[in-house]
């Protein structure tokens, strides 16, 4: 049956030409299915485009925000202001520049904030079960039975005016949906064996939620936190629409148009360009959030 | 299934519970001085105060500001199981009346937001996932990343500046109710349901196409092809029953925000309804009818989340059965 | 004239790396009543070969790229992939069973619904003697209790009797060519028996033809009469079962062969040998036997020419290999 003429032993150069697969490092397939589509190169670039006019606005915007121009006031666009002035005689483009930089920070500050509390919560949760798990889960299941918008309204409509109540507001509307991510993400990674692997060996619950279930659980977890910046800013704009967000004269975009809708007649630019603004950046932020789920996405390997 | 039922009753009045809690202490712990609702202010640190120390605290005392934040809530809690939501400090009037009034309007738009973003969502996530790649399908997608973008109350600004002031044609300011004048309250209501829906049938129709994309691409509908069933038969029976578990699911998110879109169109059309009495009461510091409309919000958004998991059980056999 | 002649079968999928060729040049034949053993390691391109012939492969990323599928007369990679006419053929005269008996079957129809669609669509029955018919189908499989069962869900069974399930529904509609692809390998050792036993029996009390595709070679040593090897989307040997078991002429299938234990052997009578190195990459391809950096019986023409055509060494038995390793 057994040949002994046929000898299966590996010769050098057999092992030497086995075939592997292609090479790609993780980076370069990621930056490959990233950029490789036009909407996610779109979205990257808007984003960067705004974080630069947030950094630089000073240099960028040509007149100052807040200072009354009474007599050349309501404008249409011109060469002085690209897009003319608003009831106070303010130039609309510097605004929604300067805007530009108050809806970035309280983007970030919020997301921010609210990562680190609800990945706490998240964590806690998956990794120690039980009674634990149940109470978060309830304390979520409650902040988000309010829809987000009412939650986030009556903690900035009760605790007083500010960009810090703001930045509060927004970011304890965010935490329930940040653990729940969290939670779901952990508790599959703790499915893992190397997690079981760990804690036969001893490893404290400290380090193996530190060192073994988060930096696995995390990169999901990334795209959450970029569409959470566009969800942010959506939310501040409502609440400074509704007057209970950035305190006037600060420009922020939905207090400006709230700001113009008394005087669509006169110059509806007040009102509708920085909704496009607001519509640029919650789109830049979604197409990159998109962007980093395709590229992650183990499922979509080799598909695409 | 019963027992099902009866389980996810109970989880949604606990979570209704602690709602009301966690609203009462945002209310009563936040830093903002309960009694602004009388024009008067009055703390030890400020310098300019309207009324003195002694009349600030006798109102305390009145109201049963004074006493520990639990004792209170417990009182609340026993009006509200009696039936009593109590009255609004600014203008006295019972709440029941004043929710009463507004409830039904909310309620009305929002039914009609919610059937056409779910009819319309499922009916372009479905289309665009049955033709892929097409031109048809690239445009519906870009317009839906687009529309997910659009702050409703921008939207409702655009629409009353282009249909409102430039042609004229709808009415853009306040409210007709259906039954006082069925024809012209149906004006009054596009825009408004419009500015809302956009953003619904967005979402919606990403969220169908994906899962529908999903389904797709499983064993079982491999099985069905294998089968020689037609591609009709296919979709309909073995993939949308499979896709819709997961947009189901989603239908309480839906609920959420054309619930906080009512808040947004109300105050951009001037309708008076939940949303609009709930903001002005947070710009009076009406505390009362800001715990009572919260209550409300918090339970519609638990009904319906108890009718989604209902729903779910009764598409999802394994659901049922566990 | 053999029931099924598939010639020269190519399917290619175009991904982000590469062309990737994974049936190229495919032929076989199966005749009336015949268990056909179809084997290859993971990735060889056997699942890929049976879906073609069903058109069933998602296009894109898969294309058609030639050959003939031959059944009844008629080519069927004619057909549109979702025609009328490839439809009638699906599922009545060819029918699957797939691999994963837990996620193949609709997690939210009943067995019922999922038996009878076939029935009332190529059979023409109406819903009452579907039924019947079902019923019928499900107590030849051996699943207990079928008229009560059949109104349950998937998730209600365990995977063996799933698995018998898509057996029931792979027979409904008297099918002449049953193709099922490593309809044990999700299942424990001892259902995998009772399954191909059962398969076996109801094929050959049916004269129903079987095409087994399989990695495993136990699994077709016993109930294959013909069996064709795969690798890197060729066939490269083909022959009479006891012909490959006990005179396998390609160095693949000597090296398989050397590489599992046999049914009585004793302990340490013989020493199993694996294959070394990883099967070939499917992608951008060179032109010589792919098998050629695996291969210890190589000779010098072997990286110098093209893929060798498959050649007959004995009855029925052909390779597609240059080297004699017999030494003939």
């Amino acid at each position: 049956m057994a040949k002994k003429t046929v000898n299966t032993a590996p010769s050098q150069d057999a092992m030497g030409v086995a075939v592997a697969p292609p090479k790609h490092s993780e980076w370069r397939r990621f930056a490959r299915v990233f950029f490789g589509r036009k909407l996610y190169l779109i979205g990257f670039i808007i984003v960067v485009i705004l974080i630069f006019t947030a950094i630089f606005a000073p240099l960028i915007a040509r007149y100052d925000p807040v200072t009354n121009d009474l007599p050349n006031k309501l404008q249409g666009p011109s060469t002085e202001h690209w897009l003319g002035t608003d009831q106070l005689g303010r130039d609309i483009y510097s605004r929604i520049v300067w805007g530009t930089q108050i809806s970035m920070e309280i983007g970030f500050a919020a997301v921010f904030s609210s990562a680190i509390v609800g990945i706490l919560m998240g964590l806690a949760a998956a990794y120690f079960g039980g009674i634990v798990f149940a109470i978060i889960m309830r304390v979520t299941d409650a902040l988000m039975a309010l829809p987000g918008i009412i939650l986030v309204l009556l903690i900035a409509g009760l605790g007083g005016r500010g960009i810090g109540v703001v930045i509060f507001a927004l970011a304890f509307g965010n935490i329930a949906g940040m653990a729940r991510m969290m939670c779901g993400q952990a508790l599959s990674v703790k499915q893992n064996d190397y997690v079981m692997a760990a804690r036969s060996i001893g490893m404290s619950n400290w380090r193996i939620m530190w060192a073994q279930i988060f930096p696995n659980a995390f990169p999901p977890l990334i795209v959450g936190l970029t569409m959470g910046i566009g969800g942010v800013v959506l939310g501040e704009a409502g609440l400074s629409y509704l007057g209970i967000g950035v305190p006037a004269p600060a420009p922020s975009w939905g207090g400006m148009v709230m700001d113009g809708q008394g005087y669509l007649l006169q110059n509806p630019i007040i009102s509708l360009a920085p909704g496009v603004a607001i519509m640029l950046l919650v789109f830049g932020f979604n197409m990159v959030g998109d962007g980093i789920r395709d590229a992650i996405d183990p499922r979509l390997r080799g598909v695409l | 299934m019963t027992a099902y039922i009866i389980r996810r009753l109970f989880i949604g009045l606990i979570i209704l519970l602690l709602v009301t809690m966690l609203v009462f202490l945002f209310v009563r712990l936040l830093p903002g001085d309960p009694l602004m609702v009388f024009m008067g202010n009055y703390s030890p640190s400020s310098t300019i105060n309207t009324m003195t120390a002694a009349e600030h605290d006798a109102l305390m005392h009145k109201y049963g500001l004074d006493r520990p934040i639990w004792i209170q809530y417990g009182d609340w809690l026993n009006q509200v199981l009696h039936g009593n939501l109590g009255k609004s400090l600014r203008i006295g009037q019972p709440i029941s009346e004043l929710i009463g009034e507004r409830i039904g309007r909310t309620a009305y738009i929002g039914v009609i937001i919610f059937v056409i973003t779910t009819f319309g969502g499922i009916l372009a996530g479905v289309y665009c996932a049955l033709r892929r790649g097409t031109w048809i399908d690239n445009t519906i997608t870009t317009i839906a990343n687009i529309g997910m973008t659009v702050p409703v109350f921008w939207f409702g600004v655009l629409l009353i500046y282009v249909f409102g002031y430039k042609l004229g044609w709808l009415p853009f300011f306040g409210w007709k109710d259906p039954w006082d004048d069925f024809g012209y309250s149906c004006l009054y209501l596009i825009m408004p349901v419009a500015s809302v829906a956009l953003g619904g049938i967005a979402g919606m129709a990403r969220l169908v196409r994906s899962c529908m994309l999903e389904v797709m691409r499983t064993d079982y509908v491999r099985t069905a092809w294998a089968k020689g069933l037609s591609e009709r038969v296919i979709v309909v029976r073995h993939q949308l029953k499979n896709a819709m578990i997961p947009v189901v699911t989603a239908l309480g998110g839906t609920l959420g925000m054309i619930l906080g879109g009512s808040i947004f169109i109300e105050n951009v059309f001037s309708i008076p309804g939940m949303g609009r009495l709930m903001t002005t009461a947070i710009f009076d510091y009406d505390y009362q009818i800001v715990q009572a409309s919260a209550l409300i919000f918090g339970g519609i958004i638990i009904f319906s989340n108890l009718i989604v998991d209902i729903a779910w059980g009764w598409l999802d056999p394994r659901i049922r059965l566990a | 004239m053999a029931l099924l002649d598939v010639q020269n079968l190519k399917t290619y999928f175009h991904t982000e790396y590469g062309l990737v060729k994974a049936a190229d040049g495919v032929s076989f034949n199966v005749n009336q009543g015949e268990i056909i053993g179809l084997v290859g390691e993971s990735g060889c391109g056997k699942s890929v070969t049976i879906l073609s012939i069903m058109q069933l492969i998602p296009s894109p990323p898969g294309k058609k790229a030639g050959g003939k599928v031959i059944f009844e007369g008629k080519d069927l990679l004619q057909y549109q992939p979702n025609g009328q006419e490839m439809r009638s053929i699906r599922g009545s005269k060819l029918t699957m069973i797939f691999q994963e008996p837990m996620t193949s079957l609709n997690p939210v129809l009943t067995i019922a619904r999922q038996m009878t669609e076939t029935l009332e669509l190529h059979l023409d029955m109406d819903k009452s003697a579907a039924r019947e018919r079902g019923i019928e189908l499900l107590k030849m499989v051996g699943v207990p209790d079928a008229s009560r069962r059949i109104d349950d869900y998937p998730h209600q069974f365990s995977g063996g009797m799933r698995q018998r399930v898509m057996i029931a529904m792979a027979l409904s509609c008297n099918p002449m060519i049953i193709f099922a692809d490593e309809p044990t390998t999700a299942v424990d050792v001892t259902t995998q028996a009772q399954l191909l036993e059962l398969m076996k029996d109801l094929v050959t009390r049916l004269n129903t033809s079987l095409v087994i595709v399989t990695h495993n070679l136990g699994v077709v040593a016993r109930y294959a009469q013909r069996i064709y090897v795969m690798y890197a989307g060729r066939i490269i040997e083909s022959g009479p079962s006891e012909a490959i078991f006990s005179d396998p002429q390609h160095p693949y299938t000597v090296g398989l062969l050397n590489s599992v234990p046999k049914l009585g052997e004793r302990h340490g009578e013989r020493k199993l040998i694996p294959i070394y190195g990883l099967p070939p990459n499917l992608i951008n391809m060179p032109p010589t036997c792919a098998f050629l950096p695996r291969c210890n019986a190589k000779i010098g023409r072997c990286s110098k020419e093209p893929w060798p055509e498959l050649r007959v060494v004995g009855k029925d038995h052909l390779i597609s290999c240059y080297a004699n390793i017999k030494g003939k």
